[in-house]
């Protein structure tokens, strides 16, 4: 494809605290590369904005490839922007045009309240998986891989299930605020291994008691999650969730 | 914070890049390393005197907490270069241009450089070195060759 430069016009929400209002500021970005990443382009803002004297924008990104979850923003009022299974960082500046105006906002939910612009505090997922997502084994050395035969389905459907990276822009596209598919897949996961059968009915208790707690929604079954989802967890793991929270619950004494 | 300079940290990291890319890589020489040490001092320098960090102390600032990564880089960068024009051998990722082979391989030196440098901080661009000696008892060290 050509690549090109293009001039925007940036609408991007800034809040000096999660007290304070926040409100859309609008910023005008010169000559970005088509060939950019969208938080390249952020970072070339700011250079500018800092050099003006102005106060630069806060977002958080870590590994920029894709896989920490922590690119949070909403942009043109799609999670993660407008190409399908991606993240930000992994969101390039030609799925853009010249002149165009682009709207960034930060994760909006209940449960992720923001700490500066376009940086919310998601550590209600970490208390979730505090609440489950671990199993237990002794450490020491590794059993051989070939003694714990595993059905090919199954550790097909873990290994897709294991591939969400935690950002929550599940949480943040679902009109109920509902955290199900995170936690669905976290559940799915573990329970579809060997290895996590020890705890497999406390897990789903627990993580789901803990997202209630965090005050997420709950699940209408809109799938907008499995639209937004930059891994394309499948909802068919909230179907395994509240089979797996079924069974725990009528088989459990505590 | 309290600088209140023209520049930005992100410009101080690149001009940090560009000194060791150009001085202390893969191929490094006693005449670069020395002018690479002057360099990052006056780098040094010029950073806490000229740098911008933007924003309020008692906030979320990512400027600050990357202004802070930096000062460390930059003195890190300096006892990189002190260190590699210390070890005049070639050894591994660090070829001293002026210990090669014939062909161009790494030459090593292991009468002198069979240690390990640990460096203590003595204050202000000075570190105190100790040297943790090497014994191989089974496999002696020996020339490589992917040849
Ligand atoms: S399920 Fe998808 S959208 Fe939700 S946290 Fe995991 S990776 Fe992100
Ligand atoms: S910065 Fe890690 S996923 Fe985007």
């Amino acid at each position: 494809m050509e690549h090109y430069n293009m001039n925007l016009t940036l609408k991007v929400w800034k809040q000096k605290n999660a007290k304070a209002q926040g409100s859309l500021e609008t910023y005008q970005v010169k000559n970005i590369s088509s060939e950019m990443s969208f938080l390249e382009m952020f970072d070339v803002l700011n250079e500018q904005l800092i050099a003006e004297g102005k106060e630069p924008i806060a977002f958080d990104h870590d590994c920029r490839e894709g896989i920490c979850g922590t690119c949070s923003m909403f942009i043109n009022g799609r999670a993660h922007g407008p190409w399908e299974k991606n993240t930000t960082c992994q969101l390039h500046m030609r799925a853009f045009k010249d002149g165009d105006t682009i709207v960034v906002e930060p994760w909006r939910s209940q449960a992720f309240p923001v700490i500066k612009d376009l940086v919310v505090d998601r550590t209600a997922f970490d208390r979730i998986i505090q609440a489950g997502g671990y199993i237990s084994v002794n450490t020491g050395n590794a059993q051989d891989a070939n003694a714990l035969p595993i059905d090919k389905k199954n550790a097909d459907d873990s290994f897709m299930a294991a591939a969400c990276i935690g950002c929550g822009a599940c949480v943040a596209t679902c009109k109920n605020g509902s955290a199900m598919l995170f936690v669905s897949a976290k559940v799915s996961q573990l329970a579809l291994l060997p290895q996590g059968q020890p705890e497999r009915e406390s897990r789903v208790l627990n993580m789901v008691a803990q997202m209630d707690k965090e005050g997420f929604g709950n699940c209408t079954n809109t799938y907008a999650c499995e639209a937004e989802c930059p891994k394309g967890i499948s909802i068919a793991n909230i179907a395994r969730l509240n089979r797996e929270y079924l069974v725990a619950s009528l088989s459990t004494e505590d | 914070m309290n600088i209140k300079g023209t520049k930005t940290v992100e410009s101080f990291h690149k001009r940090l890049g560009k000194i060791m890319w150009d001085k202390c890589g893969m191929a490094r020489n006693e005449k670069g390393l020395q002018e690479a040490i002057v360099e990052i001092q006056q780098l040094k320098k010029e950073f806490w005197s000229d740098v911008r960090i933007p924003g309020d102390i008692d906030e979320m600032n990512p400027e600050l907490d990357k202004a802070g990564r930096v000062a460390d880089f930059i003195e890190l960068g300096e006892l990189m270069c002190k260190d590699a024009l210390n070890r005049k051998e070639s050894c591994g990722g660090h070829f001293r241009e002026e210990s090669q082979t014939e062909d161009g391989e790494a030459k090593r030196d292991d009468a002198n450089f069979s240690y390990v440098a640990a460096w203590k901080f003595a204050g202000e661009s000075n570190w105190e070195l100790t040297k943790e000696e090497l014994n191989f008892e089974i496999v002696k060290p020996s020339q490589r060759s992917y040849k």
